[in-house]
C-alpha cells in the first residue's frame, strides 16, 4: 500500500509544481490587483501542499517521529517568513518572496530525505538567516553611505579570498573554507556580496576608462585568487558577473567582447597548464572512459537523472546517495531522480523567473548604484543556477557550485537569503522612487491648479478631485507601470 | 542571453531524458539496476516469432529461476544473468527489469504483495536458422553469423564451444578453470579475431578496382607460386592455375595472382580503404565484440605486402565484421547496423518500444558493390564455392583457408557470402577453427543455412 502511495504521489507533485510554475508566469501578466493577490495565495497554498505531501511520503517510509516534529518546525518557519515579511514590508515583491520560500521548502524536503542531520543544520541556519534578512531591506533603504565605500568592499573581499587561498581547508581538490574552531565557513559566499557592491559602487561613480581599468584590476585579482585556490566555478561566476555589470554600466560592446575574448584565452591557457582542468574537461567529454575516478561523480549523476526519467522514482525510492556530495553540487540530480524530469524542468523554470524578476527590478531602478547591484546579483544568481544544473546534466563541465537556497551549505544559504533580501530592498527602493515621482507630479499639478485658480474661479472642484488621489494609489499602480514601459 | 542559455539547457535536459538516458543507465556501474529486481520479475527474451529463449519462472514459495529452454543453442547471444551478465541479458537488462503494467494491475499486485512482471524483449533471432547453424557446426569449434541484408537484423549468431546459461553457476568453475582451452564463454562470432585468409581477397579486389579503372583487363599466368625477393607465395595445394583473368583468379582463389596484385597496390590507399571498412575502429554493434585490425605501413616489405593481400599478414577480423562487409556488398554498398533487439513488449503483449533498422553509411559505391557481387557469384558458379550452385537460387560468396601456424595441415575454414535473390536476402559468415579448407568444411555449413532460409521463405509464400 505504501509503495502505491509513493507511486501516486509522484503525479501529484508534478501537477502541483506545474501549476506553481504556470502561476509564476501568468500572474505577472494579470492587471487586476485582486487576481494577482489571489495568484500569490494559490502559490503559497501549493508550496505548503507539496511540503505536506512530501513529508507525509517520507514519514510513512520511515515512521520516525522526529520527521513530524521537523516538519512542523519548518511549516512554522515558512509561515512566519511569509507573514512577517508582508507585515513589515507590505509592498514587497511577492514573486521573489514566494519563490524563495518554495526553493527553501524543496531544499528542506530533499535534504531531509538525503541526510536528516544535515537538513536540521540547514534549517537552523536558514532560520537565523531569515531573521537577519528581515532588517536587510531597511538597511538598504536608510544607509546611503553604502555606495560611498567601494574600496572597503574590494579590499576586504580580496583579503578574505587570500586568507582562504593560503590557510583554507582543502576540500575535494579546492581550497574553499576557513575553519574557526569547529565552525567552518566559505568566504567566497560572503565575497560574492562584497564583490557586487564593490563593482556597483565603482561603476556608479564613474565609467571613465581610467576608473574602469582600475576596477578591472581589482576584479581580476579576485578571479585570479579564486583560480589559484582551484575554485574554478567561483572564478567563472565572478568573471561573468563582472563582464555583465561593466557592459550594462558602460554600454560599450567592446569591453564585453574584449573581456569574453580574454576569458576564453585564459581558459585555453589554463587547460594547457593545469592538469586538474584537463581532468575536469575529460570527465565532461567522455566520463565513461574514466568512470572509476574523475568521471564517477558525473556518471552517477547521469544514472540518477536517467533512471528517474520523466516521472521520477518517488521520494525515498531512488539511490541519490550514490552520487558523491549530492547534497551540495548535485542536489539537482537527486531531485530529478526522485521527483522526475518534469518536476526538475519546472524547478529550472522557477529559478528562471527569479532571475527574470531580478533583472526586471534592476532595469526599473533609476539610481545607478542600486541598479548595478541588483543587476550583479541577478547575473550571479542566474549564472550560478546555470553552472550547477548544467554541470549535473553534463551540459557543461561540472564546476562544483551550489544551487542557491536548495543545496546544503550554511554559507551558501546565508548569502543566498541575504541576496534575495537585498533584491527586495532594491524593489522597495524602486517603489519609493515611484512614490516620489508620484508626489512630484502631484506637486506640479497642485501648482498648476493654483495658477489656474488665480485665473478662474471655477477651478475649485478640480483641486478637490486631485486631493482625493493619494488614497487610490495602490489600485492605479499596475496601470502606471504599463505607461512607463 | 541568459534566457537563451537556460532554454538551451532545458532543451539538452529534454534530449537527455528522451534520447540518451536509456543507453546511459544500462551500465554495470549503475547500482539502481539491482534495486529494480526487488520489485520486478525479470522479463523474458523472445525470438522474432515469440518463442521463449529465456524466462523467469516463479515457484510457489516465491523463489525465482531463470530458465533457458534452448540451453546451449543461444548461449552466447542471449547470455546469462545470474553470474554477472552477458549478451542480450546484459544489453536489455534495464528493459527486462522495467515493468509497464497498468495501474490497476499494479494496485492488485501491491495488495497481494506480488512483484510486477517485467517487460519482454523480442529479438531479431530466428530459431530455425539458429538451430540449423548450431547443428551444422557440429562438434567443431567455430562461429556462424547470419544477417538480414536490408535491415541488419541478426538472424543467427552461434559460437562453439558453448555452455548452458541455465546452469552457469554450477559450471562456472569448470568453464573458467586455468587449464581450460575451450574458452566456451567467449562469443567467437563477435569477439573472436582470426586471420581472414582468402576471404580478404574481396577487399584486395576492391582496392585493385579502385586503383585501376581498367581492372577488367587483368590477366595473369599462374605457375603455382610467386617469388618476390626471397619470399615465395604458394597457391593452395601447389596447383598451377595457368593463364587466367580476374574473374578466374578470384573464383579459384589464386594466391599467386593476388600476391602480385598486392605488390602493385599503394599501401596508404589500401590502409585507408580498410579503415573505411571499419578495420581498426568501433563497429556499430551493441553486444560485446573485438575490433578487427589491419596494419600495412608505408615501406612494408614485399613479403608483408603479398601476405596481406591474401589475408595471411597481420590482419585479424571477427566473423561478425566479415558478415557486415559482405552484407554491405549485398545491399548496394550501404551498411545497415547489425542489431539484435527488435521491440519491447509489456507482459500483455502490448508494444512499449520499437527499434528500427539504422543505416550506418556507404562503404563502397553501388558500381563497386555490383562488380564485387559478380566476382563473388563466379566463385559459387565455377570456383571454390561450387557446392552452393545447385540450391535453386543465386548465391555470391568467397571461401577462405586461413593458416595460423606453421602446421599447414591445420587451418581455419571460412565462408562469407549472401543470397542474391533481391528479396529479403541474407548474408552468412561461417568460420570453422582448425579444420582445413573453406570449400571443404565451411561451405557445407553455409549450404545448410541457405537451404533452411530458402525453405522458410518459400513456405511463407
Amino acid at each position: 500500500m505504501i509503495s502505491l502511495i509513493v507511486e501516486l504521489s509522484r503525479y501529484v507533485f508534478i501537477i502541483l509544481i506545474a501549476m506553481y510554475t504556470f502561476l509564476c508566469f501568468s500572474v505577472l501578466r494579470k492587471k487586476n490587483q485582486e487576481e494577482i493577490n489571489h495568484g500569490w495565495k494559490v502559490q503559497n497554498l501549493i508550496t505548503f501542499l507539496i511540503h505536506f505531501l512530501a513529508f507525509g511520503v517520507i514519514f510513512i517510509q520511515s515512521w520516525q517521529v522526529e520527521i513530524l516534529v521537523f516538519y512542523l518546525l519548518q511549516l512554522f518557519l515558512l509561515q512566519a517568513v511569509l507573514v512577517f515579511t508582508r507585515l513589515i514590508y507590505p509592498q514587497i515583491n511577492r514573486l521573489v518572496l514566494n519563490n524563495m520560500c518554495f526553493l527553501l521548502m524543496i531544499g528542506f524536503v530533499i535534504l531531509t530525505r538525503l541526510s536528516f542531520d544535515r537538513a536540521v543544520r540547514q534549517f537552523q541556519i536558514a532560520a537565523g538567516a531569515l531573521l537577519l534578512s528581515l532588517i536587510v531591506p531597511v538597511l538598504i533603504r536608510k544607509c546611503a553611505f553604502l555606495q560611498k565605500i567601494p574600496w572597503v568592499y574590494g579590499i576586504a573581499g580580496l583579503l578574505l579570498l587570500l586568507a582562504v587561498a593560503f590557510v583554507g581547508k582543502e576540500d575535494s581538490g579546492a581550497n574553499l573554507s576557513l575553519v574557526l574552531g569547529n565552525f567552518s565557513f566559505q568566504p567566497t559566499e560572503a565575497v560574492k556580496l562584497t564583490f557586487v557592491f564593490f563593482v556597483a559602487a565603482r561603476l556608479a561613480k564613474s565609467t571613465e576608462f581610467k576608473d574602469v581599468a582600475l576596477t578591472t584590476v581589482l576584479a581580476a585579482l579576485h578571479v585570479l585568487v579564486l583560480v589559484f585556490s582551484r575554485d574554478l566555478g567561483g572564478a567563472l561566476l565572478f568573471f561573468v558577473t563582472y563582464l555583465v555589470m561593466v557592459y550594462v554600466a558602460t554600454k560599450k560592446r567592446l569591453y564585453f567582447l574584449g573581456g569574453l575574448g580574454a576569458g576564453v584565452l585564459a581558459a585555453l591557457i589554463g587547460y594547457q597548464l593545469f592538469y586538474h582542468v584537463r581532468i575536469r574537461v575529460l570527465a565532461w567529454t567522455d566520463p565513461f572512459s574514466v568512470i572509476d575516478n574523475e568521471g564517477y561523480q558525473i556518471t552517477q549523476s547521469l544514472f540518477a537523472i536517467g533512471t528517474g526519467r520523466w516521472l521520477g522514482m518517488g521520494l525515498c525510492q531512488g539511490m541519490p546517495n550514490k552520487i558523491p556530495v549530492v547534497e551540495e553540487d548535485f542536489v539537482f540530480s537527486a531531485i530529478s531522480e526522485e521527483m522526475g524530469g518534469i518536476f526538475a524542468i519546472c524547478l529550472i523554470l522557477i529559478c528562471m523567473t527569479c532571475f527574470i524578476m531580478f533583472i526586471n527590478i534592476a532595469m526599473q531602478i533609476k539610481k545607478n548604484f542600486y541598479k548595478y547591484t541588483a543587476l550583479g546579483f541577478g547575473t550571479l544568481y542566474g549564472f550560478q543556477v546555470f553552472l550547477t544544473i548544467g554541470g549535473a546534466i553534463r551540459f557543461i563541465p561540472s564546476t562544483g557550485v551550489t544551487l542557491p537556497l536548495v543545496s546544503y551549505g550554511g554559507s551558501s544559504l546565508v548569502s543566498s537569503i541575504v541576496m534575495f533580501a537585498i533584491i527586495q530592498g532594491m524593489y522597495l527602493l524602486k517603489e519609493d522612487e515611484e512614490l516620489e515621482i508620484e508626489k512630484e507630479r502631484e506637486r506640479a499639478a497642485r501648482a498648476r491648479a493654483k495658477a489656474r485658480k488665480a485665473k478662474k474661479a471655477g477651478a475649485d472642484a478640480e483641486g478637490r478631485q486631485r486631493k482625493a488621489e493619494p488614497g487610490k494609489q495602490p489600485k492605479e499602480r499596475p496601470a502606471r507601470k504599463k505607461e512607463k514601459s | 542571453m541568459f534566457i537563451g542559455l537556460f532554454t538551451l539547457m532545458i532543451g539538452y535536459f529534454v534530449y537527455f531524458e528522451a534520447v540518451l538516458s536509456p543507453d546511459v543507465i544500462n551500465n554495470p556501474y549503475n547500482a539502481r539496476q539491482e534495486a529494480f529486481a526487488e520489485r520486478v520479475i525479470r522479463g523474458s527474451i523472445l525470438a522474432e516469432d515469440g518463442t521463449v529463449l529465456a524466462e523467469t519462472q516463479v515457484a510457489e514459495d516465491g523463489t525465482e529461476m531463470r530458465v533457458y529452454p534452448y540451453g546451449n543453442v543461444f548461449a552466447h547471444v542471449v547470455g546469462y544473468s545470474t553470474r554477472g551478465r552477458t549478451g542480450i541479458e546484459n544489453l536489455a537488462n534495464f528493459t527486462l527489469l522495467t515493468s509497464d503494467v497498468s495501474t490497476i494491475d499494479q494496485i492488485r499486485n501491491d495488495i497481494h504483495e506480488q512483484k510486477d512482471q517485467g517487460n519482454s524483449v523480442v529479438t531479431t533471432l530466428n530459431v530455425d536458422l539458429q538451430q540449423t547453424a548450431y547443428s551444422a557446426l557440429g562438434k567443431n569449434r567455430g562461429a556462424v553469423v547470419v544477417l538480414e541484408v536490408e535491415t541488419g537484423k541478426v538472424l543467427a549468431m552461434v559460437s562453439k564451444p558453448d555452455f548452458d546459461p541455465g546452469s552457469i553457476n554450477e559450471d562456472w568453475d569448470r568453464l573458467t578453470a586455468e587449464d581450460d582451452t575451450d574458452s566456451a564463454l567467449y562469443n567467437r562470432a563477435a569477439q573472436g579475431l582470426y586471420p581472414p585468409g582468402s576471404t580478404f581477397k574481396i577487399i584486395t579486389l576492391l582496392e585493385y578496382m579502385r586503383e585501376n579503372p581498367d581492372y577488367a583487363d587483368f590477366s595473369f599466368r599462374c605457375r603455382g607460386s610467386l617469388t618476390e625477393g626471397n619470399y615465395t607465395i604458394n597457391c593452395y595445394g601447389g596447383t598451377a592455375h595457368g593463364q587466367e583473368n580476374l574473374t578466374e583468379a578470384f573464383a579459384k582463389s589464386c594466391n599467386s595472382a593476388f600476391a602480385s596484385i598486392g605488390l602493385s597496390l599503394d599501401e596508404t590507399e589500401f590502409a585507408s580503404t580498410c579503415d573505411s571498412l571499419l578495420f581498426n575502429s568501433d563497429l556499430p554493434f551493441d553486444l560485446t565484440y573485438s575490433k578487427s585490425s589491419f596494419t600495412l605501413a608505408d615501406g612494408a616489405t614485399p613479403a608483408e605486402r603479398m601476405m596481406t593481400a591474401i589475408g595471411q599478414g597481420e590482419t585479424v577480423v571477427s566473423p561478425l565484421h566479415m558478415a557486415m562487409i559482405v552484407s554491405s556488398i549485398a545491399n548496394g554498398g550501404v551498411l545497415m547496423e547489425p542489431y539484435v533487439l527488435d521491440h519491447v513488449e509489456n507482459y500483455k503483449g502490448g508494444v512499449v518500444d520499437t527499434y528500427s533498422p539504422t543505416r550506418y553509411g556507404t562503404l563502397m559505391s553501388g558500381e563497386e558493390a555490383a562488380a564485387l557481387t559478380e566476382y563473388m557469384k563466379a566463385v559459387v558458379e565455377d570456383g571454390t564455392g561450387r557446392k552452393l550452385n545447385d540450391l535453386g537460387f543465386s548465391v555470391a560468396g568467397k571461401t577462405g583457408t586461413a593458416e595460423y601456424s606453421n602446421d599447414k595441415s591445420k587451418s581455419h575454414a571460412w565462408f562469407v557470402g549472401f543470397s542474391d535473390t533481391g528479396d529479403t536476402d541474407i548474408a552468412v559468415c561461417v568460420l570453422v577453427e582448425e579444420k582445413g579448407s573453406g570449400s571443404e568444411y565451411a561451405v557445407p555449413i553455409a549450404r545448410q543455412i541457405f537451404a533452411e532460409w530458402y525453405t522458410q521463405k518459400t513456405f511463407a509464400w
